[in-house]
């Protein structure tokens, strides 16, 4: 187990490398002057030719690009993401305040859609045929399919407008005000856990009604034992399989979603300073912002890893 | 009872052979929503081709004496803020989201295909680099490489094509790659070796036949993906610009007129949502209906 | 010898698209004690449906046992509820079941030592460390070295002959009264499948238990099954013991079977000759001898009359035939 610990851990590693080094190409190679991510374009236009390379130089940008990635990975070691031309911060200051918010509404988010997809997946595998499984599959179905950003203004709609039960939108920090804070974010909350929740109900469904078919579970019920021990000691583990391994997905996915919830609903969130930076042009925000996302994801994705080697002893052992 | 031949064998017992066509639009079709998708893709495409005669007006015209109306005989889901009539937005709107899905798609399979047999193909090393590149890909959220690739190269057509379709490219090329793995290994394939049928043939006649019916089902499934993933730049404000009638722009401009107007952004979601169902109902049911344990049953 | 088991008329359906498959249509056979018992046909007869209604293991939908009684222990097995607690209580305690794929038929997920200690724990309610160590009494007994150390193992890590072993070592740990092999040694080799043989007839030696060994091959119940029965169609055409049935078959479709089967007690040279046509299509059967068609014997009554009964024609032996084959001597020496 250790060996293919350390084996996942380097592999994450090494893919971390190459998004850093696609970030950073990215945002370098593409059409466009790199000196744009230290001036804003009304800087730029108001300066001469002359003062344009005198900044270059002194960005380093007449480096070769193997030195600028190694100056600027060892920048960001150091915490340093570059300033916000728009905001006239440090990226990471901005990143810092911002982040926290973001995974103030992700984790929940991301829990929810876990708990609740998998429970109903199960439920409805077992109770195949039934009503509930009918419920389960017309909802998972629909889920899949409804755009984000509507389901968040039609749930404003209802909710906020016609109903008048939460609030509209906005953002309060829980350490003001918590149960303000806690009725803001159940509607963002239930729309950025939607999609994922729907998908994993139908993945856990189709895995568990793939597993039960197995030989294995033949001979657990020939053993004598009662449904409920074939179903959460032999099939259950099985069945988790596939479905733990999508969950990676499921993070970057609720990751970039909160970009759209964020939006609609006002939050001030890493997902709506990307936004903002997009139409500010602010290119050292946007270039932090992926590369923590990076980080964050590829994270994610190895303690995915991890359970995954825990959970199928086949993969231990390659 | 039936007639027996020489050696006393009936062959009515033998069950007949169903042609594999039959089995597939039986098994296809058997499901109603699948049914239901299929109808609803085929008025789509109507709808994208005969738009112009469709709309009862100019999707485009602006008239400010009409001004958000709210939906009555002459403007069956009335208009908006500058007195376009919302029905006939939404129709035109079928074109750019399909439009969009259809071209992103094809970008994000061939580029996807090729990355994939290469891989597949020349493993080692190849294999090795252009799989953790593939991962580094998927690492990041399709939303903020669509938003990075707005801010650079600016909004408009093909940013969005691109940047929808470099997010679709990995699934591709690791459906293509564990194909040509999974054939290059097998038995006939080596037996094309020892005739000396060229490698390259070989994997290209086995592999593309076995591939094609899972692409098909990928390709379908991606569709919905790349309809809302196309409604969601418009609704940020990347994507086609104004005065494109996307789908997920009208939400947004709708947006300011909730209280009063709700079916402005209402409508176009709804039709959003229609075709995405449309499209994955569709490709389940091709999944359903390629599942190779199910070939030969009736 | 009292009896164990006693089936009778046993029916199971399947409901399939075509149709009503009738795989088992009026299986009667009994199993004492201390004894083992063969069971055999060819693929897609019924006798692996047989042996899993026992146990109401038969998937529902599509499936569904519409008739017949299991007497086991003073009860009908067939009456208690599919999975209630008295059915749960015979499976695995009094009588177990072995299959046929032993790649597939362990869990993967889970380590020998569990899938072994999980039914002294339910039957016997055992606490873990004694389940434990009978688990790894048991390893040894099937002939699997280190079981010490195996017992922490995964499926995947053994070979298939060890899996089987390990299937074996989980079918005695309640000390059943009867075990039913299904297809026990088909999926491993012949070497192996000569050991596993051994080791099972040992077993039920040491246990006291009764074995029901169900197969296609006549060459492994030869040698060790004390009784035979011979099934075609979904019902069983002759019985006897083991002896008789090899020595002197009175059923055409067991006569055929022997006959397309190399013996080593045969002149060199001697045609093996199949059996005319294929299996018949459990769908639709018509009222008559289902062997009817493939059968060189048969006469006028065989199309006229209702698939024959079981008859005795001498002691124990029983056939499903309204022929005497005794009386068509000179066409079994020709052919």
């Amino acid at each position: 187990m250790t060996a293919y610990i350390i084996r996942r851990f380097i592999q994450a590693l090494a893919v971390l490398i190459i998004a850093s080094a696609v970030v950073f190409l990215v945002m370098n190679l593409l059409p466009g002057d790199p000196i744009r991510i230290y001036f804003s374009s009304s800087a730029l236009g108001r300066a001469t030719p002359e003062q344009i390379a005198l900044w270059r130089h002194e960005f380093g940008l007449d480096r070769p690009l193997i030195v600028q990635y190694v100056d600027w990975v060892s920048h960001v070691f150091r915490g340093d993401l570059g300033d916000s031309i728009m905001k006239g911060e440090k990226v990471s200051t901005l990143i810092a305040r911002r982040l926290p918010i973001t995974i103030y509404l992700g984790l929940p988010a991301f829990l929810m859609s876990l708990i609740f997809g998998i429970t109903a997946g199960v439920l409805s595998a077992i109770k195949r045929g039934r009503p509930l499984d009918t419920g389960v599959t017309v909802f998972a179905n629909l889920g899949i399919c409804a755009p984000i950003f509507w389901v968040g203004i039609v749930m404003i709609y209802l909710f906020a407008l016609y109903l008048g039960w939460l609030p509209t939108c906005g953002y309060t920090s829980p350490f003001e005000d918590f149960w303000l804070s806690t009725r803001q974010i159940i509607m963002p909350v239930f729309c950025l856990s939607m999609f994922d929740m729907a998908a994993t109900a139908r993945q856990t469904r189709s895995a568990m009604l793939e597993v039960t078919r197995q030989d294995y579970i033949r001979t657990a019920w020939a053993k004598g034992l009662r449904e409920r021990t074939v179903i959460i000691r032999h099939a259950l583990k099985n069945s988790l399989i596939p479905v733990i391994a999508y969950q990676g997905m499921c993070i970057s996915d609720i990751l970039g979603v909160s970009v759209i919830i964020e939006t609609v609903f006002n939050i001030p969130g890493m997902g709506r300073l990307s936004v903002e930076s997009i139409f500010n042009h602010d290119y050292a925000v946007i270039q932090g912002i992926i590369l923590i996302i990076a980080i964050i994801v590829t994270m994610a994705n190895l303690l995915v890893d991890l359970s995954y080697g825990w959970l199928d002893p086949r993969v231990r052992y390659e | 009872m039936a007639e027996e031949n020489a050696i006393g064998t009936d062959f009515s017992e033998i069950p007949p052979r169903v042609s594999e066509f039959k089995r597939f639009t039986r098994v296809f079709l058997d499901r109603k929503v699948v049914l239901f998708g299929l109808i609803v893709i085929l008025a789509a495409i109507i709808t994208v081709i005969f738009a112009p005669i469709i709309a009862p007006y100019d999707p485009y015209k602006q008239n400010l004496n009409k001004v958000l109306l709210q939906p009555c005989q002459e403007h069956l889901l009335g208009t908006d803020a500058l007195g376009r009539d919302t029905l006939s937005r939404i129709i035109f709107g079928t074109r750019i989201s399909l439009m969009v899905g259809i071209i992103a798609i094809g970008i994000a399979a061939t580029t996807g295909m090729t990355l994939g047999l290469i891989a597949g193909y020349f493993g080692g090393i190849t294999y090795a680099v252009i799989m953790r590149f593939i991962d580094a890909l998927m690492i990041f959220p399709w939303i903020l490489l669509a938003l990075t690739i707005a801010a650079l190269l600016g909004s408009g057509l093909t940013n969005v094509v691109l940047a929808i379709g470099i997010g679709m490219v990995s699934m591709f090329a690791r459906l293509m790659c564990s194909q040509v793995l999974s054939i290059k290994e097998n038995d006939y394939a080596m037996a094309g070796r020892v005739i000396g049928a060229n490698n390259l043939r070989i994997m290209l006649r086995h592999v593309m036949p076995n591939a094609f019916p899972q692409l098909i089902v990928l390709m379908t499934m991606m569709m919905g993906a790349a309809i809302l993933a196309e409604a969601a730049l418009s609704f940020l404000g990347i994507g086609i610009g104004p005065p494109a009638a996307a789908w997920g722009a009208m939400v947004n401009d709708g947006y300011k007129y909730l209280l009063t107007h709700p079916i402005l952004s209402f409508a176009p979601g709804l039709a959003i949502m229609l075709i995405v169902f449309a499209f994955n109902m569709v490709g389940d049911g091709l999944r359903d209906a390629l599942d190779p344990r199910l070939r030969g049953t009736l | 010898m009292s009896v164990l088991l006693n089936v009778n008329n046993l029916k199971t359906q399947f409901r399939t698209e075509r149709g009503v498959v009738k795989a088992v249509d009026g299986v009667s056979y009994q199993v004492d004690e201390h004894e083992i018992v063969g069971l055999v046909g060819e693929s897609g007869c019924g006798k692996s449906v047989s042996q899993l209604s026992v146990l109401q293991l038969i998937p529902d939908p599509p499936g569904k046992i519409v008739g017949g009684e299991v007497i086991f222990d003073g009860h009908d097995l067939l009456k208690f509820e599919a999975n209630g607690a008295e059915m749960r209580s015979v499976r695995g305690g009094k009588i177990a079941m072995i299959f046929q794929e032993p790649m597939t038929s362990l869990n993967p997920v889970l380590t020998i030592g569990r899938q072994l200690t999980e039914m002294p724990e339910l039957h016997f309610k055992m606490d873990h460390e004694a389940a434990r160590e009978r688990a790894i009494e048991l390893l040894k007994l099937v002939g699997i070295s280190d079981a010490a150390d195996r017992i922490s193992s995964y499926p995947h890590q053994f070979s298939g002959g060890m899996r089987q072993r390990v299937m074996i070592a989980m079918a005695l740990s309640c000390n059943p009264k009867i075990i039913i092999a299904d297809e026990p040694t088909t999926a491993v080799d012949v070497t192996t499948q000569a050991q596993l043989l051994e080791l099972m007839a040992d077993m039920v030696e040491k246990f006291n238990t009764s074995l029901v060994i169900v197969t296609h091959n006549l060459g492994v119940v030869a040698r060790y099954a004390n009784r035979i029965y011979v099934m075609y169609a979904g019902r069983i055409v002759e019985s006897s013991t083991s002896k008789d049935i090899f020595g002197d078959p009175r059923h055409p479709y067991t006569i055929g079977l022997l006959k397309s089967v190399p013996r080593l007690d045969e002149p060199r040279g001697r045609k093996l000759v199949p059996i005319d046509g294929l299996p018949p299509n459990l769908i639709g059967m018509p009222p008559t001898c289902a062997f009817m068609p493939r059968c060189p014997y048969r006469v006028d009554k065989c199309k006229r009359e209702p698939w024959p009964e079981l008859r005795p024609v001498e002691g124990q032996h029983y056939i499903s035939c309204y022929v005497d084959i005794r009386e068509r001597q000179d066409e079994l020496v020709t052919k």
